[in-house]
């Protein structure tokens, strides 16, 4: 069970990282969510996993989840929509503004994109 | 007065000029004066316990555990600087009223010079170093303000660029040593360090301590090698280089070498030090002040020889050197301020500072004359003027300091030095007030009105009657020098007299000032001499120096900060990893506490689902839409993962945030493109494929390790879990966490939603207010839009399922405490119902509806949170402490009130009046773009095709 979520893990923050590393914003802020998933996971699983003992208090019943983590991880979920939402309108601004939509500000750099750029313009 | 009233008068008075600025330039100068005016009576107050050897204290503590406290002193040495900051301040105030002119910002002038005034107060009675510190980055970045104070001069840029450089540079040494201080003394209080002399000296630490605060003390003071900086400050106004050159700034660093004096002197490297910069300041700066021809520079360089003067006198270590460099920094603080303001005059009625062009002002300026030649004589140390005494008192402590083993070294250098100094006096004298009347002046000089004259006359007045009265000053210095020295035992029982007898001390003066009038008589050789000479420029020295760093800066910085945001991020994955792996090789690895647990079927199916369309993300990303519903599975999945172990409110919460995720992406992909071209080489593609393995490789390995292993140190979980019923009142201990136990943190993270969704309000109304808007007008969609954007199916359909949702979020809402649920989940559900109406029935049918503005719902959510929490200061206890009671109402159950609730509530309203704002940010940028302007809920309503119908309802519609 451990090793199924922390390879689940593994695999977001791996796919997370190479959508971060395009070139475009889309794929960048997508990469960033699945990144926010993988820290979500990691730190909900600092808790442990424990199956089929929600923290929710009953008679007779000693043993429960982990509640901390479960309560931290809660607000950085609602946390990560209000970042995501920025970043996308950062994005869709940056590019309603300029007709581009790439992440890295390289001037010079970019001669085939800037063919393509005025075309669209054009 | 309380000393805090004093360093804060300046403060807070500096808010006061700029306010003024309307009113008038006498009324903005007149509410400075009376701000340092009240300061200065304040400080006066003080006197009767200074004179009563009292040290008085005013102490808040501010950072204990750091050492960092505000607490202020005054002793005798701390009111002799703060007296001169505030009198010689008083002077400056009521000069510069008269001297700026019409075009300069009178109460930007006043603002900056308030700031510097408080700084260096704060600087002079601060007993803890830190908070010395702090004062005196401050004073460097307000006299950077007052040195570029013409912003409109190249030269005013230059110069106070320069004196940040050279005193930030050795402010930051300085913070060096005064931590290293603070750890060597124990203490960072200057009562507790000054008692500590022989354990500082002893420590190993005691040399780099020495050499970083002299390092800030030199450059402040423009002692050689740092001196350049000052004459180059010179392109500020008159008034502040008459501030800042003789009474303050540049005597901080002096004023730090007295304090520290019983701590850090009297060891042979002190002296070595101290005495060696000192006496080549001294020198270098006389001999070049001689040949400026402006007279600014020429009293500039003539300050960096005097300070060079001041200086070696504290350097020699012995209690006359102390008294004397007491004596003469008043003595100088006197003349100097009194010179500047002469030179202030001439410019501002002459046109023209340069000496070449100057002559015979004397007749034309009898006033201005009589002032400026007593303040001068009494630099060039002419008797029955208060310079001519210290600088006895100079040669007389030189001629016993013996440096290298050459007891002839100290005294022919102060001679030189003395010398050149009389002959740049009697320069300034010669050449600006004698000689012939000219008629080529660039404007005709006249004596300025009185506002210019009195305060360097007040001035000259001091010069006259302590040098033929040295008596009344004696008390004054000795109780300085005193408090300088830590005992009044050591003071020197020498008197302050004119006339010493037969003494070397005036053989060497007299040789100083004949041999300063031979050398104004062969001037004009010397000066060609002088021209001829080849010598190092500083400026250009001090350029290249910088110029040379920013390179270097460059060429490190460049490649790993370009401006490419894809490098940034590789290359901090890379360095969190590589940290990481650096933890990992070098710490110890526990030994499993967990078994690992088995994975049934449906576990697995999940996982596969989770990593297949992870997959499918990274290798069809350039399918924009594909990947978004490719990440609405990963999203699912770790809603059902949540649920799986046994985090239920994590579940819901994900899952509805997945929800208004995707809607937002999808409103934002409208205006994208669909496609991501493929940009990237391969190459770059294999290597983003490695960081992408490494960090992935990194994360599992990580967590692995975590889960099958217990926390280092117990968890505070179990208090969490026995404290819920019993303390909250309620079962659902994460909730009980989100509400009660970490309120706070709570209280904090809607204000960051709510900030958040206030951004992106803010910038959908710049881009909808800018050039964008016309450009989305114009926008043809690159898609075919739908037939029927709003089908009647879905609009009914949202519309019955309205009501049931918003029981389901009140429901939820309210079971949050006791079962899986809460005010942010019940947010997030009531926004999806609100939401799904915009997506049904359009934008402006919805908003049409709207009651409150999104933005009084998030206000209203954090006010309600907020008051919840205060309200519990009204029974005494902290903020945000809760309590709960069971109420009965028949024939109802017994249930439970609790203020959490209405904390919760706050949370719901700011969640959803969040949620809300960001979508409809962007669904305005939508509906500027579409055809969607309907004022109808559907595009296709039969009842519209029946006009009687039509009329019959909107006739219900309006009311």
């Amino acid at each position: 069970m451990e090793l199924l979520v922390a390879s689940a893990i593994g695999v977001l923050t791996a796919g997370g990282i190479y959508l971060t590393l395009r070139l475009r914003t889309f794929p960048v802020i997508l990469g960033i969510s699945l990144l926010t998933y993988a820290v979500n996971v990691f730190l909900f699983t600092s808790g442990r996993l424990t199956i089929g003992a929600p923290p929710i208090l009953q008679d007779g019943i000693d043993a429960y989840a982990d509640p901390l983590p479960q309560a931290l991880v809660l607000t950085a979920i609602v946390i990560s929509f209000g970042m995501t939402a920025v970043v996308v309108m950062i994005g869709l601004g940056a590019f309603l503004g300029s007709d581009d939509d790439h992440v890295d500000d390289l001037p010079g750099e970019r001669s085939q994109t800037d063919e393509s750029a005025s075309e669209g313009t054009s | 007065m309380s000393l805090f009233f004093i360093v804060a008068l300046p403060f807070f008075g500096a808010l006061l000029p700029g306010l003024m600025n309307s009113a008038g330039r006498a009324a903005t100068a007149g509410v400075t004066f009376t701000v340092t005016l009240a300061a200065f009576v304040g400080l006066l107050t003080n006197l009767p316990s200074v004179i009563a050897g009292e040290v008085v204290m005013a102490r808040v503590d501010w950072m204990p555990l750091l050492g960092l406290n505000f607490t202020l002193m005054l002793d005798a040495l701390g009111f002799f600087f703060a007296l001169l900051i505030l009198g010689i301040g008083l002077l400056i105030i009521a000069y510069a009223r008269h001297y700026l002119s019409r075009d300069d910002n009178m109460g930007q002038f006043f603002t900056y010079l308030l700031l510097f005034q408080g700084a260096m107060v704060g600087i002079v009675l601060s007993d803890n170093i830190l908070l010395l510190l702090v004062f005196w980055e401050l004073t460097s970045l307000s006299s950077f303000l007052l040195i570029g104070y013409w912003k409109h001069l190249p030269e005013g840029r230059q110069g106070a660029r320069m004196a940040l450089t050279v005193t930030g540079m050795g402010g930051l040494a300085m913070i060096g040593g005064m931590l290293m201080l603070g750890q060597v003394a124990g203490s960072y209080d200057l009562s507790v360090i000054l008692q500590n002399r022989d354990l500082i000296q002893a420590d190993p630490l005691y040399v780099p301590v020495l050499i970083l605060i002299l390092f800030g003390c030199f450059t402040k003071s423009a002692q050689f090698p740092f001196h350049f900086w000052l004459p180059h400050a010179m392109a500020a106004p008159t008034p502040v280089s008459a501030y800042l050159h003789s009474a303050t700034m540049v005597k901080a660093g002096i004023f730090l070498m007295a304090r520290m004096w019983p701590a850090l002197s009297g060891t042979p490297e002190w002296f070595m030090i101290v005495t060696t910069a000192s006496l080549v300041t001294m020198v270098l700066g006389a001999v070049i002040a001689l040949f400026k021809h402006d007279i600014k520079a020429l009293l500039a360089f003539s300050t960096v020889s005097h300070l060079g003067l001041i200086t070696m006198l504290l350097g020699t270590g012995t209690a006359f050197g102390v008294m004397a460099a007491m004596f003469h920094i008043l003595n100088h603080a006197t003349f100097k301020a009194a010179l500047f303001m002469s030179a202030g005059i001439i410019d501002h009625e002459a046109h023209t500072r340069d000496i070449r062009l100057l002559g015979g002002l004397r007749k034309l300026m009898p006033l201005t004359f009589f002032i400026a030649t007593l303040a001068a004589l009494s630099m060039a140390g002419i008797p029955l003027l208060n310079g001519f005494l210290s600088k006895e008192m100079m040669l007389e402590e030189a001629n016993h300091t013996v440096l290298f083993n050459m007891p002839w070294l100290v005294p022919v250098l102060a001679t030189v030095g003395s010398l050149f100094s009389a002959a740049y006096c009697f320069r300034l004298i010669g050449h600006v007030f004698l000689g012939p009347v000219r008629d080529d002046y660039p404007a005709k000089p006249h004596d300025p009105n009185a506002g210019l004259w009195l305060p360097p006359a007040i001035l000259v007045v001091l010069v006259v009657v302590i040098g033929t009265a040295p008596f009344l000053a004696e008390p004054f210095v000795k109780m300085v020098t005193a408090s300088v020295l830590g005992d009044t035992a050591s003071v020197p029982k020498a008197h302050f007299k004119i006339w010493h007898g037969l003494v070397p001390a005036l053989f060497m003066s007299i040789a100083a000032v004949v041999g300063g009038l031979l050398m104004l008589s062969i001037f004009k050789p010397a000066l060609r001499l002088w021209d001829a000479t080849p010598r190092p420029e500083a400026k250009p020295i001090f350029e290249a120096i910088v110029e040379s760093a920013v390179s270097l800066a460059r060429a490190v910085i460049l490649p790993l900060h370009n401006g490419a945001f894809s490098r940034y991020a590789a290359i901090g994955s890379i360095t969190i990893v590589a940290a990481g792996y650096h933890a990992w090789s070098t710490g110890a690895i526990s030994a499993p506490t967990y078994e690992m647990q088995p994975a049934g079927i449906v576990p697995f199916a999940g996982w596969l689902m989770l990593v297949a369309a992870t997959f499918g993300m990274v290798m069809m990303h350039r399918n924009r839409l594909l990947s978004l519903i490719l990440i609405g599975i990963v999203g699912l999945m770790v809603s059902l993962g949540f649920v799986y172990f046994s985090a239920p409110d994590l579940a819901m919460t994900q899952f509805t945030v997945e929800v208004v995720t995707i809607i937002l992406l999808l409103l934002a992909l409208n205006f994208l493109p669909n496609k991501t071209p493929i940009e990237s080489s391969v190459l770059r593609r294999v290597r983003d494929t490695g960081v992408a393995i490494i960090g992935g490789i990194a994360a599992f390995g990580l967590s692995y390790h975590y889960m099958l292993r217990d926390a280092v140190s117990a968890p505070i979980s179990e208090f969490h879990l026995a404290n819920s019923y019993k303390g909250g009142g309620g079962t659902n201990v994460v909730n009980v966490i989100l509400v009660d136990f970490r309120g706070f943190d709570t209280y904090g993270e809607i204000i960051v939603l709510s900030i958040a969704a206030l951004l992106i309000f803010a910038l959908t109304e710049t881009l909808l207010g800018g050039p964008v808007r016309a450009r989305l007008v114009n926008r043809k969609p690159d898609q075919l839009r739908a037939g029927n954007t709003h089908p009647m199916m879905m609009v009914v359909l949202t519309r019955g399922i309205m009501p049931v949702v918003l029981m389901v979020g009140f429901y939820i809402f309210l079971r949050g405490h006791n079962e899986p649920g809460g005010g942010f989940i019940a947010g997030l559900i009531v926004s999806i119902a609100v939401v799904m109406q915009y997506m049904a029935s359009g934008f402006g049918w919805a908003s049409a509806r709207l009651r409150y503005p999104y933005h009084g719902v998030i206000g209203a959510g954090v006010l309600i949170a907020g008051l919840t929490g205060i309200g519990s200061w009204f029974v005494g206890k902290p903020f945000l402490t809760s309590d709960f009671t069971y109420v009965r109402i028949p024939p109802f159950e017994k249930f439970e009130l609790a203020t959490a609730a209405l904390f919760d509530l706050g949370v719901f309203l700011a969640v959803v009046g969040a949620v809300m704002l960001s979508l409809e940010s962007f669904s305005r940028i939508a509906r500027q773009a579409g055809p969607d302007n309907s004022e109808h809920a559907m595009d296709i309503d039969p009842s519209r095709d029946d006009p009687a119908r039509a009329l019959d309802a909107s006739a219900k519609e309006a009311v």
